[in-house]
C-alpha cells in the first residue's frame, strides 16, 4: 500500500490518485505500476505504459471488475489491481 | 500498391523436388503469430479451408493447429496457427508454445521457414510492439495488417509501402474475414518458403525486453508511416452499454442461456427425426440385402442400430457448437467472463476460468487446453479439475434419451420453457454447482493461493463469419463421426458378439443367457443400490470409453431383445427402469468421469497421473453417492 505514502506529488490533489478514483468517462495519465514484476509486464503489454492516458469505461454489475480504455483497447481489471496503478 | 516492398529479389529459388522422386520433399512450415483478437484463426481458416488437421478442439487457438495451404505449381505449405500472445517472453503456457515453435525448440515441429505476423490495423501502434521481438528472430516475415475494412470505415490511415520500408519486411493490408488482400499472402508464401533471408530494417529494433521502449519504437514507426488511428468503435460502445448494463446485462445473459437450451431441444427435433427415419429405412433396406441371418443381425442390430443411435444426436451437438461459436467469435464471451468474474472469485477462481468452463459445455478436451491462458498455476489446475463437471455434448445423448423416456413433455412458464428442457437445464445447473463447490473446496485446501489478478482485453464486437462457423461445425462433425465410426462401432460390435454367445444348438441364446448378461449380472450387485439393472451396468461399462457409447450399447442390447414390434429404446427403458433409477442414472452421468480423452488430456496438461487419478476417483465416487441418494429420494416420493 504505497498509495497513501506518496503524498504531495500533484499540485491539484494532496495525494496520488489511482485508477479506481476515476469517474466514468474521466481520463488520467498513468505514472507508475505499483505491482509485482510479472503483473506489471503483462499490463504494460496490454497498454498500461507510464505516460499513457487511461480512461475509465463501463464495469461489470456491482462495479468490479472495471473496464479501462488505454492505448486503443479496452481492458478489464479488478479493483485490487486498478488500485495499484498510480496516476499523475 | 507496393506491398511487396522489401521482398528479397532472390525469392524465386529452386523448387523442392516433386513428391515421389528421390528424397521426400521437406515440409515447408510457416507460423502465424499475432496478439489475441488480431484475427489469427480467421486468417488460418481463410488460408487452409478444409485442409486442416482434424483438431480435437474448436475455436480458441490454444494448441497449435496445422493446416495445408495449396500454392500454385502444385506446391504445398503447412501453416501453424500459434496461440495469441502480446510478447515472446515465455510467461504463460501460450507464450511458451509460441516461443518454442518460433525458436525451433518445439518437439515434432521444425523451426518455421517463415512467419506471418498478423496485427490489428485499427490498433497498430500497440500491436506493433510484438513486431520487434518477431522481426528480431531473423526469419522471413510478412507483416499482415488485418481489419483493413474497419480501419477504412472508421477513418484510419496508413502508408503501407513506407511501413514495409521501415520494418524491412513486406507488409500486406488485408481483411481476413472478408478475404480482401489475401493474394499478397499467397505470393509471399510462394516466395519466402524457399529460403530467402529478410532485408535489414531501416529502423533499429529496440531492446525487446523493455516494453516502454518497444512501445515508443512503435509510435515512431507509426509517425513515420503516417498512421492515423481510427475513431473508437462506436457500435462496440453502444452494445457494451447494453450488455454490461447493471440490470439488463445479467438478464440478457440468462435469456441467451435459456434460448440455447430451448433451441437445442426443439430446433433440432425435425433434423433428428429425419436422421432417425433414414437410419431405420436404410437398416431395413440393408437387412433385405443380406441373406445370412447372423450377418443380418450383426449389421442391422449390432452396427446400424448401435452406431445410428449415437449419430442421431449430431444435429443437437452441432447446434450447441454453433451457439458457442457465435458467442466466442462475436466477442460476447469476454463480456460474459467480465460479468462472471465476481461470482467466480467467490469460489476462488477468476473470470478467465469462465471461458474454458463455458467451452467445456461443448467438450472438456478443448476446455482443458484453453486453461493455458490462466497465469496462476493453481487456478489452472483447479479449472482443469472441475471442467469435466460442465455438461459436455457427449452427455447430451444420454440425457435426451432418459429425459425423453421419463419426463413428460409439458409446457412450463407460459410455453417458453418445456418441462423436458427444464429438466435438461437442471442437469446443466447441477454440473455447474458441483464444479463451483469443488473449486471452492480445492481453492480453500490443496490449491490455496492469494487472490489472483484478472486482466482481460475486451475485443470489439464483430460479426462472426459464416466461414469460421461452418469450419467449426465441419470439424466437430468429423470428430463426432470419427468417434462413432471407431470407438462406438467397435464397442457396438463387441456388445453384439457377446450378446450372441454362447451358441445354443447353433443358435444365439436369448439375451438373458448371453455372455453380456453374465458380465452385466456380475456388476449388478454394485449398481443395484442406485436403481440400475444389469443392462444399464453394461452401458456404464462401455461408457467409460466415451459417454455417448451408453446409448449405442443400450440400443444394441434392447435391439436384440425386441421382436418384430420392437418398441423404441425409450419405451423399452420405461418398462425396465424405475423413475428413481432413471433420475439416479442422470445424476450419475452428471458427475462421473467417463471419458478416456479427457483423462489423457488432463494427464498431459498437469504432467503426471496424480491429478487425473484424483479427478477420476473424486468424480466417480461423488457420482455413486449422489446417484444413490437421488434414487432413494425419488423412490421414496413416488
Amino acid at each position: 500500500m504505497q498509495v497513501s505514502v506518496r503524498k504531495n506529488t500533484s499540485s491539484k490533489n494532496d495525494r496520488a490518485k489511482n485508477l479506481t478514483e476515476l469517474k466514468p468517462g474521466e481520463a488520467g495519465v498513468l505514472e507508475k505500476l505499483d505491482l509485482p514484476d510479472d503483473d506489471a509486464q503483462r499490463l504494460m503489454e496490454m497498454g498500461f505504459i507510464p505516460g499513457h492516458s487511461v480512461t475509465r469505461g463501463l464495469s461489470a454489475p456491482g462495479g468490479d471488475p472495471r473496464v479501462f480504455r488505454v492505448d486503443g483497447s479496452e481492458v478489464a481489471l479488478r479493483r485490487e489491481t486498478a488500485r495499484r496503478l498510480i496516476l499523475k | 500498391m507496393g506491398d511487396c516492398h522489401g521482398c528479397p529479389a532472390n525469392s524465386i529459388a529452386t523448387l523442392p523436388p516433386p513428391p515421389g522422386f528421390g528424397a521426400p520433399p521437406r515440409r515447408h512450415i510457416v507460423a502465424i503469430v499475432g496478439p489475441p483478437n488480431s484475427g489469427k484463426s480467421t486468417l488460418f481458416n481463410r488460408l487452409t479451408g478444409l485442409r486442416q488437421k482434424v483438431a480435437n478442439f474448436p475455436g480458441v487457438t490454444v494448441e497449435h493447429r496445422m493446416g495445408r495451404v495449396k500454392l500454385e505449381q502444385g506446391r504445398d505449405v503447412y501453416v501453424v496457427d500459434l496461440p495469441g500472445v502480446y510478447s515472446l517472453t515465455p510467461r504463460t503456457e501460450d507464450e511458451r508454445v509460441t516461443h518454442d515453435v518460433l525458436s525451433g525448440k518445439m518437439k515434432d515441429i521444425p523451426r518455421p521457414d517463415a512467419v506471418l505476423l498478423i496485427l490489428d490495423s485499427t490498433n497498430l501502434s500497440r500491436h506493433l510492439v510484438l513486431a520487434a521481438p518477431v522481426l528480431s528472430l531473423g526469419l522471413p516475415t510478412l507483416v499482415i495488417l488485418n481489419m483493413a475494412d474497419d480501419l477504412k470505415s472508421r477513418g484510419g490511415e496508413l502508408n503501407v509501402p513506407e511501413l514495409a520500408m521501415q520494418l524491412g519486411s513486406p507488409v500486406a493490408l488485408i481483411s481476413a474475414a472478408k478475404g480482401i488482400g489475401t493474394e499478397k499472402i499467397f505470393q509471399f508464401l510462394s516466395g519466402a518458403t524457399l529460403g530467402a533471408a529478410p532485408t535489414a530494417p531501416l529502423i533499429q529494433l529496440p531492446v525487446i525486453q523493455d516494453i516502454p521502449k518497444c512501445r515508443a519504437w512503435a509510435t515512431t514507426i507509426g509517425n513515420k508511416t503516417g498512421y492515423h488511428a481510427p475513431a473508437p468503435p462506436l457500435w462496440t460502445r453502444r452494445l457494451d452499454a447494453f450488455f454490461l448494463h447493471p440490470v439488463a446485462g445479467p438478464l440478457v445473459f440468462l435469456f441467451v442461456v435459456l434460448a440455447v437450451f430451448q433451441t437445442i431441444f426443439k430446433g433440432a427435433k425435425p433434423l433428428m427425426d429425419a436422421i432417425d427415419e433414414a437410419i431405420k429405412h436404410s437398416g431395413h433396406w440393408l437387412g433385405q440385402l443380406l441373406p445370412n441371418e447372423a450377418l443380418r443381425s450383426l449389421v442391422v442390430d449390432g452396427i446400424w442400430k448401435g452406431v445410428g443411435s449415437v449419430v442421431i444426436f449430431l444435429p443437437q451437438i452441432l447446434l450447441l457448437f454453433l451457439f458457442i461459436g457465435v458467442l466466442e467469435d462475436s466477442g460476447y464471451l469476454a463480456r460474459a467472463a467480465l460479468i462472471a468474474d465476481r461470482t467466480m472469485a467467490r469460489f476462488g477462481l477468476q473470470g478467465k476460468s469462465f471461458i474454458p468452463l463455458l467451452s467445456a459445455y461443448a467438450c472438456a478436451v478443448p476446455a482443458i487446453m484453453a486453461t493455458r491462458t490462466i497465469e496462476s498455476k493453481r487456478d489452472r489446475i483447479a479449472t482443469i479439475l472441475i471442467a469435466p463437471f460442465m455438461t459436455c455434448s457427449a452427455r447430451l445423448p444420454v440425457y435426451i434419451l432418459i429425459i425423453g423416456a421419463f419426463i413428460p413433455d409439458r409446457n412450463l412458464v407460459g410455453g417458453f420453457l418445456g418441462m423436458q428442457a427444464a429438466a435438461m437445464l437442471g442437469l446443466y445447473i447441477l454440473g455447474f454447482v458441483a464444479a463451483m463447490l469443488t473449486a471452492r473446496l480445492l481453492k480453500s485446501t490443496v490449491l490455496k493461493s492469494r487472490r489472483s489478478s484478472f486482466m482481460l482485453e475486451m475485443p470489439p464486437y464483430r460479426w462472426p463469419t459464416v466461414r469460421s462457423l461452418a469450419l467449426r461445425l465441419v470439424d466437430r462433425s468429423k470428430v463426432f463421426l470419427y468417434r462413432a465410426g471407431t470407438v462406438i462401432l467397435g464397442v457396438a460390435i463387441a456388445i453384439w458378439v457377446l450378446s450372441n454367445l454362447p451358441l445354443n444348438h447353433g443358435k444365439p441364446p436369448a439375451i438373458e443367457h448371453s455372455i453380456t448378461a453374465g458380465i452385466g449380472h456380475l456388476v449388478e450387485p454394485a449398481i443395484k443400490p442406485l436403481g440400475f439393472n444389469w443392462k444399464i451396468g453394461i452401458g456404464l461399462i462401455t461408457s467409460l470409453a466415451a459417454r455417448e457409447t451408453m446409448v449405442s450399447s443400450l440400443g444394441t442390447i434392447y435391439g436384440i431383445e425386441g421382436d418384430e414390434h420392437s418398441p423404441g429404446l425409450q419405451q423399452a427403458l420405461r418398462q425396465d427402469l424405475t423413475l428413481g433409477g432413471a433420475v439416479g442414472l442422470l445424476v450419475f452421468f452428471a458427475f462421473a468421469m467417463q471419458c478416456m480423452s479427457t483423462t489423457a488430456v488432463v494427464r498431459r496438461e498437469t504432467g503426471g497421473w496424480f491429478w487425473p487419478a484424483v479427478q477420476f476417483a473424486y468424480m466417480t465416487g461423488l457420482a455413486y453417492v449422489c446417484a444413490f441418494i437421488a434414487n432413494r429420494i425419488v423412490t421414496y416420493w413416488s
